[in-house]
């Protein structure tokens, strides 16, 4: 498939070059940032941290493309995150294995996406409304699990799906990077996926050309309770602990965000995964930049703030026509296609 | 006969009374003023910030900035205090200046940049935040005697309630607010554009200056807000007044107001307000509840309202239908 290929670089193309840009950036405050080390059976660096610390946020936006494409949002998922962390810990302090305990919480995210779909494709309640019912009850539910505390627990099973490695490579960058790619090829393999952007398109016609659009709908929420379950089961288990209150904090914003530097629109349709966790990437290498550069930590939020804002102005439907525009009268056309025809040859 | 635009306030209304009443049977010393005065008090610059979020709401917009707006403001009035020696009315009219600013260039990207609010007062509520840890990380007290002149001006009702001057300026918002809303050009079109951006623009609606001067309003009031927090907490703090946004948006929608934008009243989100006050009173009167139940029923009465909306939706457009056909016939 070289055209499928090509296609797909060339729609993920502008995140992979933020991304070296940001990458770049964090080489430049330091130059030992691309440096892997294998020590005690682990992957050390830097790089290897942005994946790992970015595997929350990458979970959640696997599911958020998914609900963005239909038009929707989910603003429950950091709520979700908590009561996913609350139902695992309480398990395995209850004296459950953890394989019992990260399906308990599996199975009560899913819960949580089911209830958010079956509002948003039943009762045809506007998606930001019906997943704020979720986020504002949310932490209180995770609260009534936790008894209002922080719950600890030293289950080793449990801690390792969040602190521990696999052949060397951290767990949850495992983790998030097969259900990515598991995703990814059950909605591009088969139809789902075009089906998921005929919705997002518009949802009245889809259901005139027979896609049922209740069960997919439905399905694409309960996707996302399940990738923020698993988001918040790794979160309880690398702090050892479920912290109802600031388990996934904001959290839902950073996904929502990584959907859109991914080049998602808001309005729904097209979507791509993949452009999505690159999102999810630039974020965390945001992150990382301010980290390493040694600034105050009081300076983080703005600089984060003002890259965030710099990548949203370039990627805006505005600024996107002007350059287009740009473009098109400053070249002719021909060199254009030229460069496409080299490509495959070299 | 109620107009059915007109049932979801009303619904607000009775649900507050009823509400009230049910707390009040139970424990009888719920009805003196000291607790009616609270409420207004504790509640003053939330309702001051859903005010200007009822009109983002109304337009069929979003606000997430506000939480952090509030927090930038007060950590600059305390920073700008402590530091200099200026008035504080003339703080307060430089933070509004800010805020108001802030707000329009907001509503500026929205429009210009073609970009959902969503992610624009995203963007912004990190920025606010940001720039309120610049300022300070630390909470920083306000000590002026101004300060103590306005905090102690109140009315002190029979019964030892007092009526402080923040929840009679919250008062005097919400009434500012239902006569834009209803008695202004701008009022009308904040909900020609909630009713659908294309059809305001062919009725005549000016596209950019409505959208830059609603997000202005919501900043300018979430700065108000933040002079209102101030002055109840004496102290400028950038962690303060995290998620307010959301409890804002919560009273918004209790309040009647649809998400969809273009049907709703100021005067529900200010029952909203009341009847998620009423529930925190309720949780400290009982005193065995924790805290978090605030969180769950917060929630449990949004759904319920959404339900409700619904069904009023569906119960209009239902009747109405037979008039359109019959239209449609001659």
């Amino acid at each position: 498939m070289p055209h499928g290929m090509n296609a797909t670089l060339k729609r993920i193309m502008p995140q992979l070059v933020i991304l070296a840009i940001v990458l770049l950036l964090n080489v430049l405050v330091f130059p030992d940032f691309f440096r892997i080390e294998f020590q005690n059976g682990r992957l050390f660096g830097n790089l290897v941290d942005v994946f790992n610390r970015g595997a929350p946020t990458a979970l959640l936006c696997i599911g958020m493309t998914l609900v963005i494409a239909t038009k929707g949002i989910d603003l429950s998922v950091g709520a979700v995150m908590a009561i996913a962390g609350a139902v695992a810990a309480s398990l395995v302090v209850d004296g459950h294995g953890w394989f019992t305990a990260l399906l308990g919480a599996l199975a009560v995210g899913s819960l949580c996406g089911l209830w958010n779909g079956v509002l948003v494709a039943m009762l045809r309640i506007q998606p930001i409304v019906a997943t704020l019912v979720l986020m504002v009850a949310g932490r209180g539910i995770a609260q009534l699990i936790t008894e209002g505390t922080i719950l600890t627990f030293v289950n080793e099973g449990l801690i390792h799906l969040g602190a521990g490695t696999v052949l060397g490579i951290p767990t949850p960058v495992l983790i998030w990077m097969g259900l990515g790619a598991f995703i990814t090829l059950a909605v591009r393999r088969t139809a789902l996926g075009m089906l998921i952007e005929a919705i997002g398109i518009n949802e009245s016609s889809s259901r005139f050309a027979g896609i049922n659009s209740r069960v997919l709908l439905v399905s694409v929420y309960l996707i996302s309770g399940f990738c923020a379950a698993l988001a918040g089961v790794i979160v309880a288990a690398d702090i050892k602990g479920a912290d109802a209150n600031n388990a996934g904090l904001w959290l839902e914003l950073d996904a929502i965000l990584a959907v859109v530097i991914g080049g998602n629109s808001l309005l729904g349709g097209r979507f791509s995964i993949i452009a999505s966790l690159i999102g999810a990437l630039i974020i965390q290498s945001v992150n990382s930049v301010i980290l390493l550069s040694g600034m105050p930590p009081e300076f983080n939020l703005v600089i984060k703030a003002l890259i965030i804002i710099a990548i949203l102005v370039i990627q805006s439907p505005t600024v996107k026509h002007a350059l287009y525009i740009l473009r098109a009268s400053a070249q002719p056309i021909q060199p254009f296609e030229k460069t496409e025809r080299e490509e495959p040859t070299q | 006969m109620i107009r059915s635009t007109h049932l979801p306030l009303v619904i607000t209304i009775a649900t507050f009374v009823l509400a009230f009443t049910l707390c009040a049977w139970q424990y009888p010393s719920m009805l003196s003023t000291r607790v009616v005065a609270n409420l207004l008090t504790d509640n003053a610059f939330l309702g001051i910030a859903a005010v200007g979020m009822t009109f983002v709401i109304l337009s069929g917009g979003i606000d997430l900035s506000i939480g952090s707006v509030i927090a930038f403001t007060g950590v600059f009035l305390a920073v700008i205090l402590r530091d200099t020696s200026i008035h504080p009315l003339l703080a307060f009219a430089i933070v509004l200046a800010i805020t108001v600013a802030f707000g329009a260039s907001m509503g500026a990207i929205i429009h210009y940049l073609d970009m959902p609010p969503f992610i624009v007062t995203l963007a912004g509520m990190f920025l606010a935040r940001g720039a309120a840890y610049v300022l300070s990380t630390d909470s920083v007290p306000i000590t002026h005697e101004f300060y103590d002149t306005l905090q102690s001006l109140y009315w002190k009702a029979p019964g030892g309630g007092r009526f402080r001057l923040t929840g009679i300026f919250m008062i005097l918002t919400f009434l500012v607010g239902v006569i834009v809303a209803h008695r202004t050009r701008f009022g009308q079109n904040v909900y020609a554009f909630g009713g659908g951006q294309a059809t305001a623009r062919l009725m005549g609606v000016p596209l950019a200056s409505t959208t830059i001067a609603i997000y202005a309003v919501s900043g300018g009031l979430a700065g108000l807000s933040g002079i209102v927090f101030s002055l109840y907490t004496s102290a400028g703090y950038s962690l303060a007044t995290v998620g307010v946004e959301l409890d804002a948006i919560a009273a918004v929608v209790i309040g009647g107001t649809l998400l969809t934008g273009g049907t709703g009243f100021v005067a529900g989100t200010f029952f909203g307000i009341l009847i998620m006050g009423l529930i925190q009173t309720y949780i400290v009167f009982d005193g065995t509840l924790s805290s978090w139940w605030t969180k769950i029923v917060i929630g449990g009465l949004l759904f319920g309202f959404i339900l409700l909306q619904k069904g009023l939706t569906w119960a209009t457009t239902a009747r109405k239908k037979p008039a359109t056909d019959f239209a449609a016939q001659s």
